[in-house]
Parts: C-alpha cells; structure tokens; sequence
C-alpha cells in the first residue's frame, strides 16, 4: 500500500510539473524578456558530426552578426546548444530538454532528415517551431499521411527539387531534346528525383528516350548502357549515389557514351574522382544548394566574413545553411513582433523573396522552400561553379 | 551493333565468373566440398593486389603474381586450419564450416581496414578499339587474354604434370589413390592452393577492370561462381569455364533486353532449372571427369 501512495505522489508530482511547465512558458512568451532564446540540436559528434559543425559555425556567424547589429527588435539571441550525438533518439531528448527546461522560442537543427523527423511530434506537442537546415527529404515537413507538420519547417531545398532543377539546366542551358535516366532502383532519393525530372524535362518539350535502373552495390552496368546508348541520347541523368555513380560514368566512357552526365548532391565526394577518374568526370554536371564561387555579391561579402572568422576556409553548402537558418528565422521573429512560437510559425509560412546566401526563398504550403539552385560542372576532376538556375 | 558490343560485355564479365569458378569446381571435385570461403579469397586476392600497386608501387604482372601466391598460401592455410580436421566429419559440417570462414574473413578485413570502398589505380593503358561499330577497350581484351592464358596453364597442369595426375587419382577414388602411394592431404593443399592463386588472379582483374573494391564485394560474385560451375557441370574443369562465360553472356543479354533489375535473379533461376532438369550441368555425367 505505501508502494502505491508513492507512486502516486509521484506522479501528480510529475503532472504538477507538466503543468507548472506550460503556465511557465506562456508567462515568458509573453512577457518582455531582453533575449530570445533559440535552441540548436545538432550533430555535433557521431557519424555525421561534420554536418553539424559545419551548420554550427555558420549559425554562430549569423548570430554574431544579428547581435551586433542589435539584435532582434533590440533583444539578443541567445543560443542554446545541444549535441544529439548523429542518434534519432538523442535528438528527441534533445528536443525534449530544449522545450521544456530551456523553454526556448525555437529549435534549429537538426542536420540530416531522420532526426528532425524525430523532432516533430515534440515541435508540435509543445508549439515549438523547428527549423532543420538541411533536412532535404520530403517527409521531413509533409508526414505519411500528406498532412503537412505546422511547426516544421527548412532552409534546404528539397530532394526531388534537383531533379527539376536538372531537367530545366538540361533544357534550357544545353539545349537537349531526349535524354536517358538511370536511376538507382532501391533508393526513394533517387527514384524522388528521377520522376521530378522526367515530369518537368517532358514539360519543357524534350522526351526521355530510355529510362533504366540499377541496384546499389552492382559493379556492371556495361550492358544497361549498351541499351542506353542505342537510343542515342544526348543527355544522361543519373540520380545516384557517388559509389555507383563512378563506375557508371567509367564504364559509359569506355563504350563509347560521350554525352554529357548529369547527377545531383549524391555525386559530391572525393571518391566520385577517384572511382571513375578526372577524365571521364569532364563533361558531367551536378546541382548543389551554393557554391563559394558564385560571382553573387550577397555570397561573396559572406564569403569573405566567413573566412576572416574560420581562418580563411571557404565555407561550403553547410556553413551557408547554417547561415542562412539563423537569418531566416529571425525574418520571422521580426515580422511576428513577438517571441511566440504560433506566431513565428505563421510568418515563416508567409516568406515571400526573402534574400539569402543560398538563393531567394519563399515557403510554399509543404513549408518547402522554393529557392535557386546552382549547378557545378566537373573539369579535370575539380568542380568549377557553372550557372545558377531559378525554380 | 549493339548485340555484338553485348556480346563482349558479357565474355568480359564471364571470363572473371570463370576464374573463380574454377576454384570452385576444383575443390568440389577433389573433396565434395562447396568452399563458400573461395569469394572470399577472390576479395583477399583483390586487396593484395591494390596495396602491391599502391604501396610498393608494383606493376600489373609482379602484383598479379603476388596475389596469385599469396592467396595460394592463404588457401591452403584454410583448409589445413578449417577443413583438414574435418575431413572425416559429415559433409554438412564441412560446409558450415566453409559460410563461418566466409564471414570470419569478410568480418576480418572489415575489422583490420574498416568497410570502405577503395578505387584501384589505373595500371594498364586502356584505350577504345573500335570493331564493327562495337567498342572494346583495350583493357577488356588484355583480361580476356589473361584468363585464357591461365585457363590453358591450368588444363597443362592437371592433364600433363604429376600433381595434376595424382589430382584426377584422388577426386576418382581418394582411397585407392592412397593405396598407390599417393599423398592425399598434400594433393587436396596443392589443388587449394591452385584454385585460390586464380581466385587471387580474378581479384586482380576484377579491381583493375572495374575499379572499386571493398570487403563484401566477393560475396554476389562468389555465388554467380558457383552457379556458373553447376551450369557447367560441378567438378568439371572445362565445365567451369564454359558456364563462367555462358553466365556472363546470359546476364548482358537480360540487361539488354530491359530486364536489368532481373540480371542478378537471372542467374539463380538458371541454376534452380539446371538442378531441375540436368543436375549434373552441361558437361553431364557421361563425358565425367573430375578433378
């Protein structure tokens, strides 16, 4: 019996805390407090720590710079950051902590798809808006059920959006009327960006003469593009991932398939170059979120800024996210006029034309962000910036 | 001219399922034991090759050559290790024995180097010929040649040198080869070791002609192996190499057709029907003759 009664001390114990929480954070939206408390869950050590310190150093950048131009309205942002160690579950607690003990307004992070996901029961249990940098996958901020998650929302691009972005390069800039796709057969982010580009490369008048896949961890693609080249196309989309994508590439040089190739962030490792070597790499193309050579002047003031604090590294694709998130979410602070989190959510949904280094965004209704995307081209092994295309 | 660049996809692929192949069937024949290992040693042999040319800076051949003995030994080291005390045990024991060295040396080089890909180095000039409107590089016809050449080496070995007879003898009747004189446990090491120096000689190629190499990338080739040695007929030297190429021709023309998702599928259909139909393969049993 005494058993019992501490079990139920405890938990109305627990559920006066709950309670005592919620009166807590209404009293502090609504209050005028001097700082606006933002949580960052990130990745910052575990297998994809180096997307989490790279985002860090840009969120740092961007807030440095807010707080010395006076901040928000004249409130400061105070950063709050947690490490979610690469791990779903961490990222919850994370998310956990940050509302409830830190009670922050709201929580950038986290850098890879699965643990924003994570995130997004507890961003909309507790009104707390999430804001992943680099969160590409749709699911992200649109759940199975196609409903779209209010309090979720992204600075990238997402998957599927490269494949437009290619159709439209291929169409527009290298003129093509047919073109092949070769896709990975066990990969959603393929198939997600292969379907995105037939759908728009057809809209834009060309026709897709072969479509074909493969599986990943195959060696051999000679016979499939024996097939392909038959149809003689004069572009190549392959929506793949870098160790695959090398050998494809190889093997398509040595039969004798000259075209150019076109792929998307999957092909943007070191070992690309190694696999399918700097020769049969020139005349290929990959879309990406930025690119420090950009001639834009808004890239490279930040590009510059970026260097002066980090030793001179040019910052790649991640730092700019993490730059651009922080920027983001303070338009919204701004135009909402308070630090409550409903508010805030309402006016990320509106951005319109909103100017940051990765491009002109605007949120559409999957709180998918409709940005430019810059397309790289391969030449001799190194990836020079070619063009930037506009959604 | 697709069918015939098709074609030559297809030898070039099924000249590496025949070299291992090989292996494969020697060992069946001389001991009836299916060496699951033997893929294995195919990625071991591939391995050595790469840090040969990389971290001695060794050409083509002495790397080719350094793979081929190492593996040699690291086969025989196997089955004096692993099978030789089971020599006399079910054959079921055998062959769970040879799946647990399978993963013990996929695990183990994971272990020592972790599981990353590696690309091999570019050693042979590889340039495009063109022949009837099909391409064939340069490199395809080098390895082709190879595996010919070593397949011919290996038909010399067994049918005109002693160990080659003293091999017939055991996989005949491993008793009365003892009976007349003849080294059992040495003939069954030298035929391990002869079919793991090509499974290392397969390593090579297969970096060379394909580039990427990684710990696990023995195992899909090891099974297309084994099927190409039931196809040509287990046990059956020229039964090996006929289904290696038989294979490789298959599956290109899967792909060609448009089925290249039911490539890999192919290939075990195939060896469901054979068992099916003509479990002794190709080669049948009439014109038998075992190594």
């Amino acid at each position: 019996m005494k058993n019992k009664f501490a079990k139920i001390a405890m938990a109305s114990t627990l559920v006066a805390g709950i309670l005592a929480g919620c009166g807590a954070k209404e009293s502090s939206g609504g209050g005028a407090s001097d700082k606006i408390k933002i949580g960052v869950n990130l990745e910052l050590s575990g297998n994809v720590a180096s997307y989490g310190e790279s985002l860090e150093k840009g969120i740092d950048l961007a807030t440095d710079e807010i707080n010395a131009n006076g901040g928000i309205d004249g409130k400061e942002i105070k950063l709050i950051k947690v490490d979610n160690k690469s791990d779903s579950a961490e990222a919850a607690n994370a998310a956990i902590k940050l509302t409830s003990k830190d009670q922050v307004t709201a929580i950038i992070g986290a850098a890879t798809s699965g643990n924003t996901v994570a995130q997004a029961q507890i961003a909309d249990n507790t009104k707390t808006v999430v804001l992943t940098p680099s969160g590409t996958s749709p699911s992200v901020t649109v759940g199975k059920d196609g409903k779209v998650n209010e309090f979720v929302f992204r600075t990238s691009y997402i998957d599927p959006f490269q494949g437009t972005v290619a159709a439209n390069f291929a169409a527009n800039d290298l003129k093509v009327k047919n073109a092949a796709i070769y896709a990975d057969s066990g990969s959603d982010y393929s198939k997600g960006l292969a379907a995105s580009f037939k759908e728009t490369f057809e809209a834009a008048g060309g026709s897709v003469v072969s479509e074909e896949a493969y599986v990943g961890k195959d060696t051999d693609f000679r016979a499939t593009l024996t097939r392909i080249k038959s149809k003689n196309p004069e572009f190549v989309f392959i929506p793949g991932y870098y160790e695959e994508v090398g050998l494809i590439i190889k093997q398509a040089r040595e039969l004798g398939l000259n075209v150019p190739f076109m792929g998307a962030d999957g092909w943007d490792s070191p070992t690309l170059v190694e696999l399918a070597g700097a020769d049969a790499l020139n005349n290929t193309y990959i879309t990406n979120h930025y690119s420090s050579e950009d001639p834009d002047k808004k890239i490279q003031e930040f590009v510059t800024k970026f260097k002066d604090k980090n030793k001179g590294a040019a910052p790649n694709a991640f730092n700019a996210l993490g730059y651009d998130t922080v920027y983001l979410l303070a338009d919204a602070i701004k135009r909402a006029g308070s630090t409550d989190s409903t508010k805030i959510k309402d006016e990320l949904a509106k951005t319109t034309d909103l100017s940051l280094v990765t491009g002109v965004v605007s949120i559409d209704k999957n709180h998918h962000p409709i940005k430019s995307a810059i397309v790289l081209e391969y030449k001799d092994g190194k990836q020079v910036f070619f063009t930037k295309v506009n959604p | 001219m697709e069918w015939l660049q098709q074609i030559i996809n297809g030898i070039s692929l099924g000249s590496i399922y025949a070299l291992i192949a090989l292996g494969y069937t020697m060992v069946y024949g001389i001991i009836k034991l299916i060496n699951f290992a033997h893929g294995d040693v195919f990625m071991v042999g591939a391995f050595v090759g790469f840090y040969a040319i990389t971290g001695f800076g060794l050409g083509f051949f002495p790397a080719l050559i350094l793979s081929m003995v190492i593996c040699a030994i690291f086969g025989v080291l196997i089955e004096r290790i692993a099978y030789k005390p089971l020599r006399n045990a079910t054959r079921i024991a055998a062959l769970i024995t040879a799946i647990g060295m399978s993963l013990l040396i996929e695990y183990g080089v994971i272990y020592v180097r972790g599981a990353q890909p590696e690309a091999y180095p570019n050693v042979l000039p590889n340039t495009t010929i063109n022949v009837f409107g099909a391409q064939i590089s340069s490199q395809s016809l080098f390895i082709l040649g190879i595996s010919v050449a070593l397949m011919i080496i290996l038909q010399f070995i067994v049918h005109k040198t002693k160990i080659g007879k003293a091999m017939r003898a055991v996989s005949h009747d491993m008793d009365a080869a003892r009976l007349m004189g003849i080294n059992v446990d040495n003939t069954i090491s030298a035929t391990f070791a002869i079919g793991s120096g090509l499974a290392g000689a397969a390593g090579v190629i297969f970096g060379v002609y394909y580039t990427k190499i990684e710990p696990l990338m023995g195992v899909i080739p090891g099974l297309k192996a084994f099927v190409a040695a039931v196809l040509g007929g287990i046990g059956i030297i020229p039964g090996a190499m006929v289904g290696g190429l038989l294979l490789g021709v298959i599956e290109s023309i899967v792909s060609a057709a448009g089925f290249s998702l039911w490539r890999d599928a192919a290939a075990f259909v195939i060896l469901i029907l054979i068992l099916i139909f003509r479990p002794s393969g190709i080669f049948g049993k009439n014109t038998r003759e075992k190594v």
